[in-house]
């Protein structure tokens, strides 16, 4: 049941957004957060929702897991669409019924805010659909390479998210060993109560830990064997390269912001 | 020529009480003369505690000695101006194949190694790609690893290892955790490094693994108390038993004949061998 679990999915292809370098996605998906709370009204919004669904038609990722990045986020959603609704008042009045009055402008405010967190998620998804977490790690790495220069540990960062890309499937396959070991123990871990609830997580997460310290000790031992010391002189098996494809795509990327900027002007 | 050697090594753990002081030490090994031959295959027996696994990590600078000396190629393993040119000529792989492999992908674990020591990505390529193919599991490169059987993990460690070109490989009860299907696997890709002239000191409490070595070595109490060719050991079928080790099951077997007095050699150490004298017998 945990198993099923995958945190960053990511799915293998060869397509054009798939062989951008993971720097630039990383960029590109900051720009397109920026241009979704940039756009003011509907057509810039749309322009940039527009240029995100194509990305997606490239990427070959299918439409079914744009519908499933959204599903943890629809009461987020929702919630957003509803204060919106009620809470914005107009002049006109759209419709009027017992004591609640929807405005034109409450309706309109609210489309557009779930259009932009629909579009956001779903943008934010294509990176780590699309760039593998390695690449993703790797490309965190070299992003904040200038922290370096004041002492930020950034390659000790980077290794830890490596780390715990590696472990967490197996802690999570571990966790779920555990809850049968002590439901065969007789652990009431069904119980009702949010103080029982609390409790009946201790004889799970108490095992979970010690164990997760003494794969720590053993990895460290591992690492250690294999000449592991710190970020120095390393090299990488598979370095980030950049291409003219890169260049071209962050053009366009910077096209599209311009137009939603205009946009703004313009019919603002 | 030799490869590794200890001289009068001593190692004692330290044991602490609830506040972090030093209360009383605990000797794990008294003075172990130990010499292995470059191009050896060495198993080293020993029962839970008697200092085996302590050894093996005196061998590449893991742990330093309290007294005496270890020399990797007649370099002092205590001088840490050394350590990783001796880690990289003493590669070790541990019981828990999934506490030693670090990255989410089976390649870039094999590289793992590389990276640290500063090679070239195109010679890292090279020598991962060479290192997957030997032990077999190029075809996995892309898994992750959490995906494969425990032999195949196994074997993604070994491959991280031989990536390094190591003299000599140490593994720490490495079938330990496996099946015995995965444990075959194992105990194939360890023959195949010993046929490429790697030397290879398996640290092992089966003895059916031990009795394909060239070489065995007892170990109890921190101490050898044996050292010889298998055929040399597994006959003193009632010594073994007196420090907590058993013999091959038709060692075993043989041994309990000749004592209810049949005419039964004492050195048969596998199924075909037995057999063969069993005919020899009838």
């Amino acid at each position: 049941m945990l198993k099923d679990i995958t945190i960053g999915q990511f799915f293998p292809g060869e397509s054009v957004i798939h062989r951008l370098d993971a720097r630039f996605k990383i960029i590109f998906s900051v720009l397109a957060a920026a241009m979704l709370f940039t756009a003011q009204n509907f057509m810039g919004l749309g322009v940039a929702a527009v240029f995100i669904v194509m990305c997606y038609a490239l990427s070959g990722i299918k439409f079914r897991m744009i519908l499933k990045s959204l599903k943890p986020i629809i009461p987020l959603i929702i919630f957003t669409g509803i204060l919106n609704l009620f809470f914005i008042k107009g002049e006109e009045i759209l419709l009027e019924f017992w004591f609640v009055t929807v405005y034109v402008e409450g309706a309109k405010t609210s489309a557009f805010m779930m259009t932009r967190i629909i579009t956001l998620i779903i943008g934010m998804s294509l990176l780590t659909y699309t760039t593998s977490p390695i690449m993703l790690t790797d490309a965190i790495e070299s992003l904040l390479s200038p922290l370096k220069k004041v002492r930020f540990p950034v390659h000790e960062l980077a290794m830890m998210m490596m780390i715990a890309l590696r472990f967490i499937p197996l802690l999570i396959e571990e966790t779920d060993k555990i809850i049968m070991a002590q439901k065969a123990r007789g652990a009431n871990l069904d119980a009702k109560g949010l103080v029982k609830k609390a409790k009946a997580l201790i004889p799970i997460l108490i095992p979970l830990f010690i164990s997760a310290f003494k794969r720590a000790n053993e990895l460290a031992l591992a690492m250690e064997c294999r000449c592991y010391r710190g970020g120095e002189g390393r090299t990488r098996l598979k370095k980030l390269q950049s291409s003219v494809l890169d260049y071209l795509a962050l053009g366009l990327v910077l096209c599209v912001f311009g137009i939603v900027i205009v946009n703004n002007f313009v019919f603002g | 020529m030799e490869i590794i050697r200890t001289e009068n090594l001593h190692f004692d753990y330290e044991i602490y009480d609830d506040k972090g002081a030093v209360v009383d030490k605990s000797s794990a090994l008294c003075g172990v003369n130990l010499t292995v031959q470059k191009g050896e295959f060495l198993a080293i027996l020993g029962h839970n505690g008697s200092g085996k696994s302590t050894l093996a990590k005196h061998f590449n600078g893991i742990l330093t000695p309290t007294n005496g000396k270890v020399f990797v190629n007649g370099i002092d393993v205590s001088d840490d101006k050394n350590i990783y040119e001796i880690r990289q000529m003493v590669g070790m792989v541990f019981q828990n194949p999934d506490n030693q492999i670090v990255a989410a992908i089976v390649e870039e674990d094999v590289a793992f190694a590389l990276e640290n020591l500063g090679v070239p990505p195109l010679e890292i390529r090279e020598r991962i790609d060479e290192a997957m193919k030997s032990v077999d599991i190029y075809k996995y490169r892309k898994h992750a690893p959490h995906r494969l059987s425990g032999g195949q993990k196994q074997r993604v460690a070994i491959a991280g290892v031989i990536a390094m070109r190591p003299q000599c490989i140490v593994l720490d009860e490495p079938t330990a955790m496996l099946d015995p299907k995965g444990r075959k696997e194992v105990m194939k890709t360890i023959k195949f490094l010993v046929e490429k002239g790697i030397t290879i000191v398996l640290i092992t409490h089966y003895m059916e693994e031990a009795a394909q070595a060239k070489r065995v070595v007892v170990m109890h109490n921190g101490e050898i108390i044996m050292d010889g060719a298998p055929k040399q050991i597994f006959t003193q079928v009632d010594k073994l038993k007196s420090v907590g080790l058993d013999v091959p099951q038709v060692t075993e077997l043989a041994h309990e004949l000749r004592k209810n007095g049949l005419n039964f050699p004492a050195n048969v150490l596998n199924e075909n061998e037995f057999v063969e004298e069993l005919i020899k017998l009838l």
